[in-house]
């Protein structure tokens, strides 16, 4: 705030600084809670931000909260406490303006099994209020390989088409933010793909994407960031880029000219494993740990008159960084 | 308002009806042409006239109603449990629609489709025996309210309901047996002393009697109070969704 003397007077006037914040996130959950009429807990202070147009998984083992969160913020379930936003909407104080923002394929294949495929969808799209558009329907029909099904009642399709769909109808009143919930359990490999494809189409577009899996490979393939959850807590929300390399391991399996009896006593800092033939020596560490690099390691091996044959690395996967997190966890 | 989510659901309701048409016209014809093959056939011959009405007409409204109430109550209390039975309830809840626009929705489609069905058998009726409406106005406005009250009743039934045979309890051991001793057959009066008193606590006998008033101008009880039951058994129902949809009460948790 400043003030000013003018020739007519003491004028206040009031400075505004153009405030150069984050891009706001575009679903924001603080301190959300859930717990069932049985007592078990299913969510503990969960705090998470969407960043506006990021891939997101959530990993997590069966019954980590997984559900219960996105079924939470689609307004399926009441929650215990804390508040969800969703493009800055309150989901319970402006629930349409939040949940028309929202598709969401579940992960059961739940449809009345007597309508056909092209009322299904448009019952979908009127239901999140969109007038009619026939013409927008049958493109999500037509990229979802439904177009030749859109007479067909659900009850005949096979599992994948009617997993298909499951997406045409989240799909069907244009959302920007989708959640796929264990999207390709039981999906054949062309589904899985056409799915992909799909999610990075959306992406294009700038859909906004939180997705479940069990394939943790899928996950490691699309994600942006990756969060892991566990008995209802969060534990970690991390790009995935950055957790594979803050958290994932590497080994190298050094395969010896001559059987070696024991490690020579120069390499014990190295802690290095020998295969029961003697012909195998496996060095694992990880990018935090302080343990010595390879250069230093072949030097050593150099001067303990140890020859190798052959030098092969591996990077851990995220699934085996996923496993070694739920172990960790107490 | 989201009218198009309500127009959406009302129109799968109304679907549903005609994809399964026989089972929803042609049905119920079938079986009020027995009705009246064996009450105003057999029984109507013994039975010539009740308050100057010939007993085959006598017993129109009663059937109207006893149709009207457990359609009503069968197609809502089904339409929001087969949702919740195969887990589709999933989208209604997601979706960006309130409560009242659900249950405007609902209970709109299952009254309609009971509306359309009191009015089939009141057409085939008029094919047995002849028939007189002599206040038509009140004769929709008691046809429109018992539908609606009574559709809410079952979308009642079908949220409280965990299976197929819950669903089917209320409606078989309450709402049936009410019904056929509301008076769809018979005058009140024509009931010994004691019984006549008990049947006044029974709802259906202010609902058959209001109705069979606006076709033949007679009653079992006064016109006020079959109106004023049925307000009251609205206002309960009103009561019991709206607490239904603030607790969210098998819905949402």
């Amino acid at each position: 705030m400043q003030l000013h003397e003018t020739p007519f007077g003491l004028y206040q006037v009031t400075s505004f600084r153009q405030s150069f914040q984050p891009m706001p996130s575009i679903l924001s959950i603080s301190g959300v809670s859930k717990t069932y009429a049985t007592g078990f807990k299913a969510l503990k202070e969960v705090n998470l931000d969407i960043q506006r147009g990021e891939i997101f998984a959530l990993l997590g083992p069966n019954g980590a909260g997984k559900t219960t969160l996105i079924s939470i913020i689609c307004g399926i379930v009441n929650r215990s406490s804390g508040t969800v936003t969703v493009d800055g909407h309150d989901i319970n104080k402006d629930y349409r303006a939040a949940r028309s923002l929202i598709g969401l394929v579940p992960q059961e294949l739940t449809i009345d099994a007597f309508e056909s495929v092209w009322r299904t969808v448009n019952y979908s799209r009127g239901l999140f209020g969109k007038p009619a558009n026939p013409a927008f329907v049958e493109k999500v029909l037509r990229d979802l390989s439904l177009w030749d099904k859109k007479d067909a009642k659900a009850i005949t399709l096979s599992g994948g088409m009617k997993r298909r769909l499951m997406i045409a109808k989240a799909l069907s009143h244009e959302p920007r933010v989708l959640f796929l919930d264990e999207p390709t359990a039981g999906v054949d490999v062309e589904l899985r793909q056409d799915m992909w494809a799909m999610v990075r189409r959306l992406r294009e577009d700038g859909v906004t994407i939180i997705l479940t899996t069990h394939y943790i490979e899928e996950a490691e393939e699309m994600a942006d960031r990756v969060g892991v959850i566990n008995r209802g807590e969060i534990i970690l929300v991390e790009g995935k880029a950055e957790l594979m390399r803050k958290l994932g391991r590497k080994q190298i399996r050094i395969e010896l000219r001559e059987p070696l009896s024991s490690v020579p006593d120069g390499l014990s800092r190295y802690a290095l494993e020998l295969s029961g033939d003697g012909t195998e020596l496996t060095y694992t560490y990880d990018n935090q740990s302080d343990r010595p690099g390879v250069a230093s390691l072949i030097r050593d091996l150099e001067a303990s008159g140890i020859q190798f044959r052959d030098l092969d690395t591996k990077n851990s996967s995220l699934e085996e960084i996923f496993v070694n997190l739920l172990r960790q966890e107490p | 308002m989201n009218l198009r989510a309500v127009w959406a659901i009302y129109r799968v309701e109304m679907a549903r009806a005609f994809r399964t048409v026989l089972q929803s016209i042609i049905s119920p014809v079938i079986s009020t042409s027995l009705y009246f093959v064996v009450f105003g056939s057999a029984i109507g011959s013994r039975i010539t006239e009740i308050d100057g009405i010939s007993y085959g007409a006598f017993i129109v409204p009663g059937l109207i109603m006893l149709s009207l109430l457990t359609q009503s109550i069968a197609n809502a209390s089904f339409a929001i449990y087969f949702p919740k039975f195969v887990g589709s309830i999933y989208e209604l809840l997601s979706a960006p629609i309130s409560y009242l626009e659900i249950v405007i929705a609902y209970v709109g489609g299952a009254a309609t489709k009971s509306i359309m069905l009191g009015l089939i058998i009141l057409a085939t009726a008029a094919l047995f025996v002849p028939l007189r409406i002599e206040h038509p106005f009140w004769m929709v406005a008691f046809l429109v309210l018992t539908a609606v009250t009574f559709s809410l009743f079952g979308f009642i039934i079908g949220i409280w309901a965990k299976s197929f045979e819950q669903l089917q309890l209320v409606p078989l051991l309450i709402v049936t047996p009410l019904t056929f001793l509301g008076g769809s057959f018979y005058s009140i009066h024509m009931l010994p002393g004691i019984w006549r008193t008990i049947t006044l606590f029974n709802p259906v006998v202010y609902l058959i009697s209001g109705f069979r008033w606006s076709f033949y101008g007679k009653a079992d009880v006064s016109v006020g109070v079959s109106l004023g039951m049925t307000l009251v058994f609205l206002a309960i129902c009103i009561a019991i969704v709206a607490w239904i949809f603030r607790t969210g009460y098998r819905l949402r948790n």
